[in-house]
């Protein structure tokens, strides 16, 4: 009964529908209304925005961050960039403004139809780019032929500039424009198309500190297009300054020394990982990336058979040859197969099984010390130390020398070089290790690689005691107003296994190495001032890949040996550590030993 | 399965308009994706999506007319539940995009759970009131079950964060209940909880659903940020007038002015393009399809069959008409795509799914006597 009451009829929902209708009937009245109001009414001063005064959005590119060396001199700024584009929608006849534009340029007009072409819709307001970075010259003619040329447009952007063109081109990287897959990984927000982004060197390593942040701007536009009036503007935050830790002073130096060689020469503040120069050469201009390269240009840096597009300091992976001395010389003594006093004889060769192993010099050192063999660089010395010690105790060192891996400078594509052991060889050749090869790795040769500048954090921690730092190449990053954003401090990345005593031994044998006559590295003394270095001449010959890499190149040059030379200097209190790598330079101390020289006087400023 | 009688009662009327309307949004879509074709990328073939969307939406809308929409009634709660769970785990497993965790993606489907339990939900209120509708209206007590089953989707979808949906959820269940009656009491107590909750929402909204509100309150306060929206489609849609400037001729959508052109925006480019003659037609097309559909709720003999119809053309009511009032500039853009015109593949199955859902009610309306 009571259910009974409770139930309704269809009646009763009829009438609930009707005042659902009535609701919806005045919500879409109301709608309609609006849309009356805004389409009839105010119809036609909606119009007239649309038409002639459009308020359009225009993204302002955020200027990059500026580039300087340790001491504040400017390397890397932006210039303004001229670019010529076409409204088509505006220009009437697109191809024929195009045509006039190619006439007065004196330029062929294919490529800007080209352009043109690659737009869908010629009813398109959007500006089509035909020219960037156009001279002012240009800039003027098109200024003085504005009425001939409807529908072309000038706009400004900033460009990269390079003040020091080659100089340090490895180190600051260049600029590549953004592609389609990058903007749709989410990993750049804040960029657009056509932007540039780092592509090499700190350019790519620090992108997120140089980008800043976009800007925006309302602007108006009349019929044809052109900018009437600016109504309100976000201005863009320019990216971040990065101070190197580089001296730009050294670099040039070191550049200069370089020059028509091929190599690379590197140098470290030892105290704190700071590098004060990387020069690889040959070099690259960074400012073709950003102007526009061709295809011959990009041809010739890509196929150049000396690979300017390297940077030898980090991606040149090299037999360490007797620089490697000094990593077998800690391993002997701390193991204990040798001692301070263990004397050696060199006939000028070592018999190893049915094998004759040779001192690089053919009549021998005779009696030998460790100290000595540094100093004069004895093969059969080290033979014997690598003999009692087996290549995987070597191995060990040498890792904890920071070889065979990579330092962990913040710059892309560092290579890791390579420390044999006898599983190593196992797994990668199928063959067990011969007991030989452990003479050729003791002395640097053999399957060793190393980059130039694994051997200068090697250099760098005998200078300081021990400790391998992670090598810096920004000092710190201060937004454009000029405060600090980030300071790179030093970050210790390991340490010699060394005692004090060994490394004691061994600086002083580096020492000598360079300030007694007999010594390697006679070449490389300075008057007044404590250098400490070691020589390496790495045998190229026999070394079957890298024939086969340049089958056309000049035998003489090619056969040539490569030439290291690592110091650091003063010896008591080191303030400068550097690795010079000459490829196919002949031997260490010739080649290599002078630039090491000059380049530390540079940085020391003496005479 | 199929009676000649179901056939003969189809409901011809409520089909064409459905697909009238879509259709009048894949001409739009293609004039919003060719004008724009070289910004938007592999957009540009979001008419071309949009037909895709279309066709498989009609499928499920023939698919949802076949069996008796009883079978609702009976399987309310799982329905229910399972769109719950799907809105749970894209809060888990969800795609992010631009900071809303709205999209479940299965393979080479994307789908948002929020665009189904607006449907579920319907389905488990009629289920609900129809079991307990009488005259006088229910009271606070009786409506506990109702409030939470609202509660619980509101909360996770504002979680995604997606004001916009979440809103049009409230709505749905709140244009239902009202309805089916509630005590005057009653509707005044749950208002006041409404303002109470708006304002203290207002505490917890994101930064930019902040902006959008405030800039809806004074466009002309930041005209380059949260108010351009509303300033551009205001001059797209007023700039169409009386006869529109022609299809494919809107500079407005040309010039890329307009944001979101082919989502929420959608129907300024119809505006512009046809002008107040067209945008009229247009509504004229909506205002018809939700009468039609409370129409389907009156001739349903049978109380689920007609709060069931009336819940779902609520759904396509609010999201017509907050879409179309957001564009004109009545309201904050809230995000609400406009149903059968907007591109999107999860609006446009479950908008066609409700009407299916209608089709279905409207065809067994002489099965069911009292």
């Amino acid at each position: 009964m009571d259910s009974y009451l409770h139930t309704v009829d269809s009646d009763w929902y009829r009438q609930r529908v009707s005042g659902a209708l009535i609701c919806v009937l005045a919500a879409f009245l109301i709608i309609l209304v609006r849309l009356y109001y805004l389409q009839v009414v105010e119809g036609p001063e909606f119009r007239r925005q649309s038409q002639n005064n459009c308020v359009r959005l225009q993204g302002i590119p955020p200027p990059r961050g500026l580039i300087f060396d340790r001491d504040g001199v400017l390397l890397v700024e932006n210039r303004p960039c001229f670019n010529i584009s076409i409204v088509p929608r505006e220009a009437k006849n697109p191809k024929g403004v195009v045509n006039k534009l190619a006439e007065l340029l004196d330029i062929t007009p294919e490529p800007l139809f080209a352009r043109l072409a690659e737009v869908r819709g010629v009813r398109s307001f959007k500006p089509v780019l035909l020219r960037r970075d156009v001279s002012r010259d240009v800039v003027a003619i098109i200024e003085a032929y504005k009425l001939d040329l409807p529908g072309i447009v000038i706009t400004v952007e900033p460009s990269r500039h390079y003040l020091e063109g080659k100089r340090a081109s490895h180190l600051v990287g260049y600029l590549g424009e953004i592609s389609g897959e990058e903007l749709k990984s989410g990993c750049f927000p804040d960029n657009r198309i056509r932007d540039f982004i780092g592509r090499f060197g700190v350019e790519k390593a620090y992108e997120p500190y140089f980008h800043g942040r976009r800007g925006e701007q309302q602007i108006e536009v009349n019929a044809l297009g052109q900018l009437t009036r600016v109504l309100k503007t976000e201005e863009a935050t320019p990216g971040n300054n990065i101070y190197l830790t580089l001296d730009i002073r050294l670099q040039r130096k070191a550049e200069a020394l370089l020059s028509g060689k091929v190599g690379a020469a590197v140098a470290m503040d030892p105290s704190n990982g700071h590098i004060l120069a990387m020069a690889s050469s040959p070099a690259f201009d960074p400012n073709v990336f950003v102007e526009g390269m061709t295809y011959e240009s990009w041809n010739d840096l890509s196929s150049n058979r000396f690979r300017p597009m390297e940077n030898k300091a980090i991606q040149g992976q090299y037999p360490p040859a007797s620089t490697y001395k000094i990593v077998t010389a800690i391993a002997g003594l701390e193991e204990g197969v040798i001692t301070e006093h263990t004397r050696v004889f060199c006939p000028g060769y070592y018999r190893y099984g049915d094998r004759t192993f040779r001192c690089w010099k053919r009549g021998g050192h005779g009696f030998m010390k460790i100290t000595d063999a540094l100093v004069e660089s004895c093969d059969v010395f080290f033979y014997q130390v690598g003999e009692k010690l087996g290549v995987d105790r070597l191995a060990g060192y040498a890792k904890a020398c920071g070889l065979g891996l990579p330092t962990g400078v913040d710059l892309d594509k560092e290579a890791k070089g390579l420390v044999p052991t006898s599983w190593w060889k196992l797994g990668r050749m199928g063959v067990p290790w011969q007991g030989g090869e452990t003479l050729s790795v003791a002395i640097g040769q053999g399957f060793n690689l190393v980059t130039p500048i694994q051997m200068l954090s090697l250099i760098s921690a005998v200078a300081n005691g021990g400790i391998r730092y992670k090598p810096l190449v920004v000092r710190r990053i201060e937004s454009s107003d000029g405060s600090l954003v980030k300071k790179e401090v030093p970050v210790p990345s390991g340490r010699l296994s060394v005692s004090d005593k060994t490394l004691e031994i061994v600086k002083r044998s580096l020492m000598d190495a360079v300030n007694k006559p007999r010594g390697t590295g006679w070449i490389a003394r300075i008057a007044g001032i404590d250098v400490a270095g070691k020589t390496g001449t790495a045998q190229v010959v026999g070394m079957e890949e890298d024939n086969k890499e340049n089958p056309v190149e000049s035998e003489h040059l090619h056969l040539r040996d490569h030439a290291w030379f690592i110091a650091f200097a003063p010896a008591e209190q080191p303030r400068v550590a550097v690795a010079v790598l000459i490829e196919h330079g002949g031997h260490g101390s010739t080649a290599a030993g002078p630039i090491a020289r000059e380049m530390i006087k540079t940085y020391l400023k003496v005479n | 399965m199929i009676d000649r009688r179901l056939l003969e009662h189809f409901d011809w009327v409520l089909l064409s308009l459905t697909l009238v309307l879509g259709g009048i949004g894949i001409l739009t879509l293609y004039s919003a994706a060719t004008a724009n074709a070289d910004i938007v990328g592999v957009k540009g073939l979001v008419h071309l999506k949009q037909s895709y969307w279309l066709a498989i939406g009609t499928g499920i809308m023939i698919l949802l007319a076949l069996f008796s929409y009883r079978w609702l009634n009976r399987l309310a709660l799982p329905i229910y539940w399972f769109s719950i769970g799907l809105l749970v785990a894209v809060l888990f497993v969800g795609k992010e995009v631009s900071g809303s965790q709205r999209w479940l993606i299965l393979g080479p489907v994307s789908f948002q759970p929020s665009e189904l339990v607006k449907i579920s939900l319907v389905i488990i209120l009629a289920r609900h009131f129809s079991e307990s509708v009488s005259e006088e209206g229910f009271s606070l007590v009786e409506l506990w079950k109702p409030l939470i089953w609202t509660l619980i989707p509101f909360v996770l979808i504002v979680k995604q964060p997606d004001l916009g949906t979440s809103l049009i959820v409230l709505l749905i269940a709140g244009s239902v209940t009202i309805f089916v009656k509630i005590e005057r009491r009653t509707l005044l107590c749950l208002t006041g909880a409404g303002i109470l909750g708006s304002a203290v929402g207002w505490f917890f909204l994101k930064e930019y659903q902040k902006l959008r509100i405030l800039a809806f309150l004074d466009p002309e306060g930041d005209p380059l940020g949260a108010g351009y929206h509303i300033i551009q489609s205001k001059i797209a849609v007023g700039s169409g007038m009386l006869f529109g400037k022609g299809f494919l001729k809107g500079t407005q959508n040309a010039l890329s002015f307009l944001p979101e052109h082919h989502t929420d925006f959608i129907f300024s480019v119809l505006a512009e393009e046809w002008g107040f003659l067209g945008a009229a037609l247009v509504i004229s097309l909506y205002v018809l399809l939700v009468i039609w559909g409370l129409s389907v709720a009156v001739r349903s003999k049978e109380p689920f069959g007609t709060i069931l119809a009336v819940g779902l053309t609520s759904m396509i009511f609010w999201q017509a008409f907050i879409n179309l009032a957001m564009v004109l500039a009545l309201l904050p853009v809230v995000g609400v795509p406009l149903p059968l015109i907007s591109y999107g593949g999860s609006s446009m199955l479950v908008s066609m799914g409700a009407i299916g859902i209608l089709l279905n009610i409207s065809m067994r309306r002489f099965l069911f006597k009292e």
